[in-house]
C-alpha cells in the first residue's frame, strides 16, 4: 500500500496513503441518492477490497471443484487452496495449531458449536454461565439455549455507566458454579475494547474457560490468541473485509480433541458402518458437509490485505479517525454519546434529542450517508442505557475524515428539521 | 431533500412532537401490543367499543417519528367509524403507503392519511408506518398475543 522511499506506515497517520486504499474498494465509488456513497455501517459488515473479489471470481471460473474427496486435478488444487487458508488464519491470530482452525459460517455458527459441543459437556443443572452484559445477542443467546437444556443459569457480568466491563463486579461473579465465561473482544454497539488477556487470568484462576467474541475486533487490532490465553475465539470473514459465508472458531487443540461432533455428515468421519461411526479427527470433525469452498479462499485475501496494510499503520490511522468522530459527533448540538469507553475501536453510538435513531439514519440516507439504526442485536445494551435504539457510525481503514464531516453536516441537517 | 420534505411532512413533525391521544384507557378489554423486532419500536393501543362504533381510540408507546405520527392520526381517524369501517381505512391506507394507490384517488377515503403518502417512496419504513394499524387489528380482534410486524 506505501508506496518505496516514503516513510514507513504507522509512524503517523499522515503516511497512510487513504486514497490508494480507497481504490482497493470498488464500491466505494458508487454514489446513492446522487450523492458519493459514505459507508459507515462496516460493523454490520465490511466492504470487499479487488483482491477479495478476484479470488472468489477466480475460483468459480478456473478453480471450482469439492475438496478432500476428488482424485482428479481440480479438486487436489481445491483442497490445497483451502488448507492454505486455514494456515494463513492460524498465523494471523498466532495459533499454535493449524488444527486449532475450524471454519464455520460465522461468529454466529462458532459460538453454537462452542455452546453444544464443548457447553454440554462442560456445564450442569444449577452450574452458571457468565456473560457479559455488552454481548451481541450471538454471544448470549446460544447460552440461554445451552442453560434451558442441561438446567443451568445465564448470569450477567454488568457494565458501567461509560460502558466498560465492570472489572470489579466481574472478579466477584466467579462462583465454584460458574463453569464458562463469554465475552467480546470489541462490542459492535459501544466499540468498547475488553482487556482479554487480564479477564482471561482472572477467570482461568477459578478454573473457568472463556469464549471471546472477536467478530468486531479482527478489523481493528492485532489479535494473539495466545497472548490472549483464551480457549475459545471466534470471528467472521464477512467484517474483515472478506466473503460473508465464512468464519472462524479457534479452540485450544486439547479441548477441541475431547469435544463431540457438532453436526454429523459427510467429511467429518473416520468410519462409518450402521454398527457405529467414528469422527475424524479435529478441525475435520467439526466441518461436516461441503463447507463455504470459494469463501474460505477468498478470505486468504482479505487477511493478506490487513497484512499488507499493516496494523500499526492501521491502528495509529483508525485511531486519530475514530477520535475526530467522537469529538465531532459529539459536539453537534442535541447529542448524547451512548458509550464512553476509555479504550474504544470502530464504533461510535450515540442518539439525538430532535429525533429517533431511524429518522436520523433516513435523513442521513439521503446524503449519501449509510449508518445503523436500531439495537445492534444488543438490547441488554441499549437498557443499560435506557434507550430503544441508537445510531450507529461504524469505520473501517478506509473511511476519512472528509466522510466523517458529511456525517456530521447529515446531524445538522437532522436539526433543521426535526428541531 | 424533496423526498424528505414528502415523508416528514408538518404535520407528521407536529404528531410527532406532540401526540394526540397519547393515554391509556383503563377499563377496555380491547388493547393490543405491537412490536418492531427489527428495531425496537413498540406500542399499545386501546379501543372503547360503543356497540360496532369505536367510541374512543388511544395509543402509548415509543417510536420513530413515522411510527409515532401514524398511530396518532390514525386514533383521530378511527373515532367514530364502525369496526369495519376502521379496516377498511386500513387497507387502503396500506396500499398508499406501498404505493399501489395514489393519494388522489384515496384522498375521500383516507382524508388527512394520505400525508404518508411519502413513505411509499421508503419502502424501509413502511413498516413503521402500519404497525399502529396492524395493532388497532388485534386490539379489535382482541388478540391476546403481542403483533409483530416480521
Ligand atoms: C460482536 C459481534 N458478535 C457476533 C456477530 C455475529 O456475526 P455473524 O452474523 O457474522 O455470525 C456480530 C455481527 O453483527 C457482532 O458484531
Amino acid at each position: 500500500m506505501s508506496a518505496p522511499g516514503l516513510p514507513s506506515p504507522g509512524v503517523n497517520a499522515v503516511s497512510y496513503d487513504v486514497d490508494a486504499i480507497r481504490a482497493d474498494f470498488p464500491i466505494l465509488e458508487q454514489t446513492v441518492h446522487g450523492r458519493p456513497l459514505v459507508y459507515l455501517d462496516n460493523a454490520a459488515t465490511a466492504q470487499k477490497p479487488r483482491v477479495v473479489i478476484d479470488a472468489v471470481d477466480r475460483f468459480f471460473r478456473q478453480q471450482n471443484a469439492n475438496i478432500h474427496r476428488g482424485v482428479h486435478a481440480l479438486s487436489a488444487e481445491a483442497t490445497v487452496a483451502y488448507d492454505a487458508v486455514r494456515a494463513k488464519v492460524r498465523a494471523f491470530i498466532n495459533a499454535q495449531d493449524d488444527r486449532e482452525i475450524i471454519f464455520v459460517r460465522g461468529t454466529t455458527e462458532a459460538i453454537n458449536l462452542v455452546a453444544q459441543s464443548f457447553g454440554r459437556g462442560a456445564v450442569g443443572r444449577g452450574d452458571e454461565i457468565l456473560v457479559s452484559e455488552m454481548e451481541h445477542h450471538s454471544n448470549l443467546v446460544p447460552w440461554q439455549l445451552l442453560a434451558e437444556q442441561v438446567g443451568a443459569v445465564v448470569k450477567p457480568a454488568p457494565i458501567t455507566s461509560e460502558g466498560e466491563l465492570d472489572l470489579d463486579a466481574l472478579r466477584a461473579a466467579f462462583s465454584d458454579r460458574t463453569k464458562l465465561f463469554a465475552v467480546t473482544h470489541v462490542s459492535n454497539a459501544l466499540g468498547t475494547v475488553n482487556p482479554i488477556a487480564e479477564i482471561v487470568a482472572t477467570a482461568h484462576a477459578s478454573g473457568v474457560p472463556v469464549v471471546v467474541d472477536g467478530a468486531q475486533a479482527v478489523p481493528h487490532i492485532p489479535v494473539d490468541v495466545t497472548a490472549l490465553g483464551c480457549d475459545f475465539y471466534a470471528f467472521s470473514g464477512h467484517k474483515m473485509f472478506g466473503p460473508t459465508g465464512v468464519g472462524v472458531l479457534y479452540g485450544r487443540a486439547e479441548l477441541l480433541e475431547a469435544m463431540p461432533p457438532y453436526q454429523g455428515g459427510g467429511g467429518m468421519i473416520a468410519s462409518v458402518s450402521f454398527e457405529g461411526t467414528t469422527y475424524a479427527p479435529i478441525p475435520t470433525r467439526f466441518e461436516a458437509g461441503t463447507p463455504a469452498i470459494a469463501e474460505v479462499i477468498g478470505l486468504g485475501p482479505a487477511i493478506d490485505y490487513l497484512n499488507e496494510v499493516g496494523f500499526e499503520a492501521l491502528m495509529a490511522y483508525e485511531d486519530e479517525l475514530v477520535g475526530y468522530a467522537v469529538e465531532q459527533i459529539g459536539s453537534v448540538p442535541g447529542v448524547r454519546l451512548i458509550g464512553t469507553p476509555e479504550e474504544r475501536v470502530g464504533v461510535v453510538s450515540f442518539v439525538m434529542d430532535a429525533a429517533h435513531p431511524h429518522d436520523v439514519g433516513t435523513v442521513l440516507d439521503q446524503d449519501g450517508v449509510a449508518v445503523r439504526a436500531g439495537h445492534h442485536c444488543s438490547q441488554p445494551v441499549m437498557d443499560h442505557f435506557g434507550v430503544p435504539a441508537t445510531v450507529r457510525a461504524s469505520f473501517a481503514l478506509y473511511n476519512t475524515p472528509e466522510e466523517i464531516d458529511t456525517l456530521v453536516a447529515g446531524l445538522h441537517h437532522v436539526n433543521e428539521i426535526f428541531g | 431533500m424533496a423526498e424528505l420534505k414528502q415523508l416528514y411532512q408538518e404535520v407528521i413533525l407536529d404528531h410527532n412532537r406532540s401526540p394526540r391521544n397519547f393515554r391509556e384507557i383503563s377499563d377496555t378489554p380491547h388493547h393490543a401490543e405491537g412490536h418492531n423486532p427489527l428495531c425496537g419500536d413498540n406500542l399499545k393501543v386501546w379501543v372503547e367499543l360503543d356497540g360496532d362504533v369505536i367510541a374512543d381510540a388511544s395509543f402509548i408507546g415509543n417510536g420513530c417519528a413515522i411510527s409515532k405520527a401514524s398511530a396518532s392520526l390514525m386514533t383521530q381517524a378511527v373515532k367514530g367509524k364502525r369496526v369495519s369501517e376502521a379496516k377498511e381505512l386500513f387497507a387502503s391506507f396500506q396500499k398508499l403507503v406501498t404505493g399501489q394507490v395514489s393519494p388522489q384517488e384515496s384522498k375521500e377515503v383516507l382524508g388527512k392519511l394520505i400525508l404518508f403518502a411519502g413513505v411509499s417512496e421508503f419502502p424501509v419504513r413502511v413498516k413503521c408506518a402500519s404497525l399502529s394499524w396492524h395493532t388497532l387489528n388485534a386490539a379489535l380482534e382482541d388478540a391476546s398475543e403481542a403483533v409483530t410486524t416480521e
